[in-house]
């Protein structure tokens, strides 16, 4: 009986009803769209960056990540291949040996970083032979290389020219060689797109002067909530004397705080939008407070107990709120659809802007129900906080007052 | 038997400042079946009379005692139980409660005296046929007559079975015709059903139908008189 008062008491005034439902429903609209704007371009740059290169777990020899030295290159040993038995979530390992060179082609020359790779796990992992733009993708016993596009354009190069490499290889070897173009590779990642060039495992044992060696063992994990878990698995078998095991907020702790940084100027937006919308609500409240006061107290004098009615109002207005965020939901489901299928891909000087801070320009909307349903919790949380105002006025409620008004 | 016995009430209110004593040391006993008005000028003290008496309000000097309750003892929370066991209220206006039907509005009461669905039931049509409203049971108040809306407010009243009902002038906002109806209902009812009516009034045509009438002046009781 309460439940159906109150709902017939949100549809009496059905003017003001709708016009609250609808400062409900855009707020909901919009801190869902931002929201999955926002967690949908993180989510899309931490794939490309994380997954699409570092992985989201790495081992080294402990140290390796502060140096970055090849000289903390380690030998791939049994102990280590054998890893993937450790956790079912590990899907197997790509090992790397990776350091900085300088690439050239006699009149220009570009910083790179140059990777050894193991063509088959990398692709696996990296799904790399998909990004193969021109020419094709390498074979273990090449000697030959894979460039990035940024680095192919900057040198002028193509498939089947030469590239030049030099770099100090392992404990202060001189390593110099120069390879053909096996194959172009692009990356969304404007950040890896001008870095990346692309070895065989062997040959970049060869041209570093580490036999046998490898820098990192990325490690191939489906989903990112495996992470904890196999980090822990990884950690128990190896010995934290000789091994570092890393996830990637700890491999990219600037990543993970400019993410933050990033939320936080979004939750002061929503408080705001949120902040309007309550003193809106908090309108009607008062209004319908005042203009029921006679009607409670009537209630209250033939013997309605005020918890009863209080609870009635109550449920009156986060009925009214959760029909304001159910209706914002399913007004937001579309649009955040929308931009999730077709994320926004911005063009011209902005893009270039955003590349420049190694954004890639695609912003794809996440689609994901935790965020609707925060929107839903707000609402909730702000409606109840609310409604405390005219459940704490009928507590006080004199019915005669309340009758001659006054 | 009595069903009310009010002994020196007084009452003050002080809403600014600015003491207004609205009852004056009244004492009063109201015998059951009694069909009574309660009359006097404006601002006389009528309606603070019957909301004293009804538990509604509390005197600032005396006793009230309601079927064998010290109601002037009660707290506030066992006012509220008490009114909605022993009184039924039919105000001036306004009685009902908008979004209910006037089925619903008569069931409301019985519904929180948590009384059996079969119950509630049976006694809302058999009170609605009483006061003549069998084919309004689902309307609201908004799609009722004024006199209607009384109607449905003395079936309301009537419902928890009440020592007596409380009315404070319930024709003031009803033409002549509806009075009339009213007044009928309200007298059959005493007659036949021995409800004890207590209502002010200012109403010339009210004032010849009841058999008790109470003359408040500035708060004390002018004269009584009984016409039987
Ligand atoms: N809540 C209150 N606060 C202050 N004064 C009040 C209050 N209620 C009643 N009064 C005063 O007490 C006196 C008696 O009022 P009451 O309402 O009982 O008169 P009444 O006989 O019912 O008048 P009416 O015929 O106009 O309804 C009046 O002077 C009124 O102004
Ligand atoms: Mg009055």
């Amino acid at each position: 009986m309460l439940i159906k008062m109150a709902w017939r008491n949100i549809w009496r005034n059905k003017r003001r009803t709708l016009i609250t439902i609808a400062s409900i429903l855009f707020a909901v609209l919009l801190a869902s769209l931002m929201e999955s704007l926002q967690k949908g371009a993180w989510g899309h740059m931490i794939k490309n960056v994380v997954n699409y290169y570092f992985g989201y777990v790495q081992i080294h020899q402990k140290g390796y990540w502060d140096e970055q030295s090849i000289d903390k290159a380690f030998a791939l040993g049994d102990h280590l291949t054998a890893l993937p038995a450790a956790s079912s979530h590990i899907k197997g390992l790509a090992p790397r040996l990776e350091s900085f060179a300088l690439a050239s082609t006699g009149n220009n020359t570009v910083g790179v970083l140059v990777i050894g790779i193991d063509p088959q796990a990398e692709t696996r992992m990296t799904k790399l032979a998909e990004r193969l733009q021109r020419g094709n993708y390498l074979a273990p016993e090449d000697d030959a290389a894979l460039l990035a596009e940024g680095i192919a354009e900057r040198l002028k190069l193509d498939v089947g020219d030469t590239i030049i490499l030099v770099s100090q290889g392992y404990h202060g070897v001189n390593a110099a060689a120069k390879y053909p173009v096996k194959g172009i590779v692009r990356f969304g990642s404007p950040e890896l797109n001008k870095q990346m060039v692309y070895l065989p495992l062997l040959a970049a044992q060869r041209f570093y002067g580490a036999e046998g060696l490898v820098t990192s063992l990325a490690v191939n994990i489906a989903k990112e909530e495996h992470v904890p878990p196999v980090v822990r698995a990884l950690k128990r078998k190896l010995d934290p004397e000789h091994y570092e095991v890393m996830d990637w907020p700890e491999m990219m702790p600037d990543l993970l705080q400019a993410k933050a940084l990033d939320s936080a100027g979004n939750y002061i937006v929503y408080f705001i939008l949120y902040l309007v919308i309550a003193f809106g609500i908090l309108g009607t409240i008062l209004m319908m407070t005042k203009e029921r006061e006679y009607e409670f107290g009537v209630l209250v004098a033939i013997g309605m107990g005020r918890f009863a009615l209080g609870f009635m109002v109550w449920l009156e207005i986060i009925l009214l709120g959760m029909l304001g965020a159910l209706v914002g939901i399913a007004a937001s489901f579309p649009v955040v659809w929308y931009f999730y299928v077709n994320p926004i891909r911005f063009t011209g000087d902005y893009a270039g802007l955003l590349e420049k801070f190694g954004f890639e320009p695609i912003f794809p909307a996440a689609f994901n129900a935790q965020v609707f349903l925060t929107q839903a919790i707000i609402v909730l949380v702000l409606t109840s906080v609310l409604a405390i105002y005219p459940v704490f006025k009928i507590k006080r409620l004199e019915p005669v007052h309340a009758m001659r008004g006054d | 038997m009595s069903v009310i016995i009010a002994k020196g009430i007084s009452k003050t209110y002080d809403p600014d400042g600015m003491p207004v004593l609205a009852l004056q040391r009244i004492d009063l006993e109201i015998r059951e079946g009694e069909f009574t008005a309660i009359v006097g000028p404006s601002g006389s003290g009528k309606s603070t009379l019957l909301n004293i008496i009804g538990g509604l309000d509390k005197p600032s000097e005396g006793m009230v005692e309601v079927g064998g309750h010290m109601i002037t003892e009660l707290s506030d929370n066992e006012l509220i139980d008490f009114r909605k066991e022993h009184i039924g209220f039919v105000f001036q206006a306004y009685n009902l409660i908008p979004v209910l039907t006037a089925r619903e509005n008569v069931e409301f009461v019985m519904l929180l005296q948590q009384r059996p669905k079969a119950e509630r039931e049976a006694r809302t049509k058999e009170l609605l046929h009483a006061v003549g409203l069998d084919d309004k049971m689902d309307k609201r108040p908004g799609e009722l007559s004024g006199g209607q809306q009384q109607r449905v407010a003395v079936a309301r009243a009537l419902a928890p079975k009440p020592a007596f009902i409380l009315a404070d002038e319930p024709t003031a906002n009803l033409d002549t015709k509806s009075t009339e109806n009213l007044l009928d209902i309200m007298a059959e009812l005493n007659r036949e059903e021995k409800i004890t009516f207590i209502f002010s009034t200012h109403d010339q045509r009210v004032i010849n139908r009841a058999r008790r009438v109470i003359t408040l002046v500035d708060g004390a009781v002018a004269s009584d008189e009984k016409r039987d």
